[in-house]
């Protein structure tokens, strides 16, 4: 009996054991302990070109992360990409004239959505689009650019 | 040059029948199983002490080592890049989806499967399992089935353990050691690990759990009654092991990742 009992409190102490080291690695090596959820409310802003950008990517404000983007797609009619973004509940008062463009975090970081603050009194709900956007800078147009100026420059 | 193509046919007729005899013996496990867990849930907890809690000394040590390599590697790798803060998604990811299930199964394989193999491969020796059978006791149900459960229970929470010393020992040896910036490491990760990818590593270690289970109380079971008999059914039991997880490991990352 004494046997049975310590092999059954070794088996309960290594099952125990294997849900905490479970438990440690879903939320203390994944971003779930910093992610937004579902609680917030949801905005959209139209780019011409989205270039690298992810779904889940963050949405920043003075680079703190406020939200995240939770789809993208390209709207037909208007020609050009719709993305939504979540935008957690605390961050209420952002003024609807606030700018949305599209920045690359390091040289090799993935890309992500920079908020810059307006001037409005109202502020944005869930449903609103931002007006003013920022696309992503793609690198060829930016190399054809240069080149064109220094072919105008000579 | 006849006799070589019969070797081959015989060889290959050989192969065909072990695995219909081991599908029909995993069929026969499964229809049993939820009797068993009602039943004698006790054989059952014994078994996840033999597998799990007396396999915790080799996956403590192998983990923390393996982990601290990768710490190591990483760092010189990732250096040359100038990327060492990504030393922490480079172990999580590696660890977590690959390294912690397979390592793991074959660790199993060596500890608890070759134990197993022996044990029942002994059994059936010395005609216990026979004797059982003269009692109207079936050995599948008695003997086999608690054995298979306990190794399927014990699998994914070894993996998990082994993840977490590994991560522990990557963590020591590139921030302690090398100087990886603390934050970095643990920020890094959080941004790039999802928990996707921590469960793709755990349905990879259940299903290496029933297949390293499932083969060792197989080759145990069906090994020849002598002591050469048992003492390959023990070797088989790693070899066969060693064999299905690495194939089965390449599809399951096909499957999971495509």
């Amino acid at each position: 009996m004494k046997q049975t009992r310590a092999v059954e409190m070794g088996a309960g102490l290594f099952v125990l054991l294997g849900f905490g080291a479970l438990f440690f690695l879903i939320t203390q090596t994944t971003g779930l302990s910093n992610e937004i959820g579902n609680k917030g409310y949801i905005i959209s802003a139209r780019f011409e070109n989205v270039g690298d950008l992810k779904v889940r990517a963050p949405v920043t404000i003075s680079g703190v992360t406020i939200g995240r983007v939770t789809g993208i797609s390209y709207d037909p009619e208007r020609m050009n990409a719709l993305v939504k973004m979540i935008i957690a509940e605390q961050y209420k008062q952002l003024p609807d004239d606030s700018e949305a463009a599209i920045l690359t975090a390091g040289l090799i970081g993935g890309q992500y959505i920079g908020l810059t603050p307006g001037g409005s009194e109202t502020w944005l709900e869930q449903g609103s689009q931002i007006e003013f956007t920022q696309s992503a800078v793609v690198l060829e147009n930016l190399i054809g650019k240069f080149l064109s100026s220094m072919g105008g420059g000579n | 040059m006849k006799d070589w193509l019969c070797e081959i046919r015989d060889a290959m007729k050989a192969f065909v029948r072990t695995v219909g005899e081991l599908t029909l013996f995993f069929i026969n496990i499964v229809m049993y199983t939820p009797r068993t867990l009602v039943r004698r849930p006790g054989l059952v907890v014994k078994q996840v002490f033999n597998s799990g809690t007396m396999s915790m000394t080799i996956i403590l040590t192998c983990g923390l080592f393996v982990g601290m390599v990768l710490g190591l590697q990483g760092f010189d790798t990732l250096q040359r890049f100038g990327a060492e803060e990504a030393l922490g998604t480079f172990a999580t990811l590696s660890l977590v989806k690959e390294l912690g299930p397979v390592l793991t199964a074959l660790l199993f394989a060596g500890r608890a499967g070759t134990a197993l193999a022996s044990e029942i491969g002994l059994m059936r020796a010395t005609d216990q399992l026979a004797a059982m059978e003269m009692m109207a006791v079936d050995p599948v149900r008695r003997i086999v089935i608690p054995r298979f459960l306990g190794g399927v229970v014990a699998m994914p929470f070894l993996a998990a353990i082994f993840n977490m010393v590994a991560i522990f020992g990557a963590f020591i040896v590139g921030v302690t050691f090398m100087g990886v910036d603390e934050g970095a490491f643990w920020s890094q990760m959080h941004a790039n690990v999802a928990v996707a990818d921590v469960a793709q590593g755990v349905i990879k270690s259940v299903v290496f759990g029933v297949v390293a289970s499932l083969l060792a109380v197989y080759q145990g079971y069906t090994s020849v009654p002598t002591a050469e008999g048992v003492g390959r059914a023990t070797t088989r039991t790693v070899v066969t092991t060693a064999i299905t997880v690495l194939i089965l490991d390449y599809m399951l990352t096909a499957a999971l990742i495509g």
